[in-house]
């Protein structure tokens, strides 16, 4: 599998508002798709993309925050979220979607991909990554 | 190209999805198969649920290599393979299928 290359999704903007939310999330499944290893990390704003009971009837725009769920099902296996952003915001990792993952031929499991992270870890996960896309 | 269902006249784009998604009934699952000389069985209505509620779920259509194991999973390992599906919807399980449902394309499905 060398030709696997370490994707990260760098997600720092608020869900509604922009497309960049949305457009990382289709990137996202476009490259998992494609057995890519894709990794997720949201700061500062990006962090609202996971906060679950979202409600855009409001704003006429589609809910796209359950996606996020099935993300374990295309093989994304982390998805990081910033400390510092998180709890600058009064949030927590109660807030935020559960997304599962299972080798469905290992019946290996994970409950939760997602993973509250400080920023020197973070650092150091985008260090190691291949390729970074900025959204 | 819009098709005809049960007297109403449902809006579809260039390839053939509906535009609305509400307009959904399981009599166009049966008139889109029609014109594909192809007659739903239990077994692709089972695919075509499946799909409607991942949908649901998820407010996603499934990549084909997600829908092959999510099959699997929860209809069975001999159903939850590219052989079992394509033989259900020849023209591909992710775009066939997924049209049948009422579903936008799926992401990524070229």
């Amino acid at each position: 599998m060398s030709d696997k290359k370490q994707f990260m999704f760098l997600n720092r903007r608020a869900p509604y508002g922009t497309i960049y939310a949305w457009e990382s999330l289709e990137v996202v499944l476009i490259a998992a798709a494609f057995e890519q290893a894709v990794s997720l990390a949201f700061i500062d704003d990006g962090v609202y993309q996971l906060v679950t009971g979202q409600d855009t009837t409001g704003i006429g725009m589609k809910n796209f925050s359950p996606t996020y769920k099935t993300l374990g099902d295309y093989e994304v296996r982390h998805m990081y979220v910033d400390k510092d952003s998180l709890e600058a915001r009064g949030l927590s990792v109660d807030d935020l979607v559960v997304v599962p993952w299972e080798d469905w031929e290992t019946e290996e499991t994970v409950d939760n991909i997602v993973e509250v992270v400080d920023s020197a870890k973070l650092a150091e996960l985008l260090e190691e990554s291949d390729v970074v896309f900025s959204f | 190209m819009p098709i005809e269902v049960n007297g109403k006249t449902l809006e579809t784009d260039e390839e053939g999805y509906l535009v609305n998604l509400d307009d959904w009934e399981p009599a166009v699952a049966e008139a889109m198969a029609k014109e594909d000389d192809l007659e739903l069985t239990d077994e692709h209505w089972e695919i075509i649920n499946f799909l409607r509620e991942y949908y649901e779920e998820y407010q996603i259509a499934p990549a084909v290599r997600v829908l092959t194991k999510a099959v699997g999973k929860r209809l069975g390992k001999d159903k939850g393979n590219s052989k079992y599906l394509y033989g259900l919807f020849p023209y591909g399980p992710g775009k066939q299928a997924c049209r049948y449902a009422g579903l936008p394309k799926p992401t990524g499905c070229v």
